[in-house]
């Protein structure tokens, strides 16, 4: 089946959530680029990695279950993936941050909590 | 009618998802600090991804889906040791 034949309302519906999902991915790439500070920065990338990957997959796998008239979800795959590891990288990448700030001393982090046990010290003293 | 609403619509989000690339490789070459181009990095690589499952469509193949797939799995252990590289200095201790 030629991508002709689908529906009109189907092609609206999957076209809107791939647009969708390509702007949820620029609003995340302006924040990474106008945001003054690191650690702002950081979260507005996200935006592209949760939203915009969710609204494409999806559009996808609309537009391969119709074209093939049968349920077709191997796109899933991806969108587990990357949940599970967009919140890994960006944990190790801010906290490898927070370690270099703190060695060079800058003022804008918080400091290492003197006293450990109290839910917000590092752990990573030794470091 | 709705191939040609579907070709429009997949030629503006390829477009919106290179804009986006080209704004990652922005902050990527700026800076100002190794860490705003790890992250930089790590969300070009996902909007790539996201290309290439556009690509994906208008071509109708499924190959595609798997470049994305293999861009996704090697992105994240590039993201980890570049993470691990930052906090260390070293990758492999």
């Amino acid at each position: 089946m030629t991508p002709a034949a689908l529906s009109v309302p189907m092609a609206i519906l999957i076209s809107a959530a791939l647009v969708g999902g390509a702007l949820f991915a620029l609003a995340g790439a302006v924040g990474a680029v106008r945001l003054r500070t690191f650690y702002q920065r950081v979260h507005a990338p996200t935006l592209g990695s949760s939203m915009g990957m969710f609204l494409i997959l999806a559009s996808s796998i609309l537009y391969f279950s119709a074209v093939r008239r049968a349920p077709v979800f191997h796109e899933i795959l991806i969108a587990v993936f990357l949940t599970l590891t967009t919140p890994i990288s960006l944990m190790l990448i801010v906290r490898a941050a927070l370690a270099r700030d703190r060695m060079e001393g800058s003022e804008d982090v918080p400091p290492l909590s003197p006293e450990p046990g109290d839910g917000m010290s590092d752990r990573r003293e030794d470091v | 009618m709705s191939a040609a609403l579907l070709n429009v619509s997949i030629l503006a989000a390829q477009s919106i998802l290179a804009a986006t690339m080209l704004l990652y490789l922005f902050r990527m070459l700026r800076g100002p600090r190794a860490q705003d181009r790890v992250i930089a990095l790590d969300a070009f690589y996902v909007t790539g991804m996201l290309l290439l499952i556009t690509l994906g469509m208008r071509t109708g193949s499924t190959l595609y889906f798997e470049a994305s797939a293999i861009i996704a799995l090697l992105g994240f252990a590039s993201s980890v040791a570049l993470g691990k590289f930052l906090m260390r200095g070293e990758v492999i201790e």
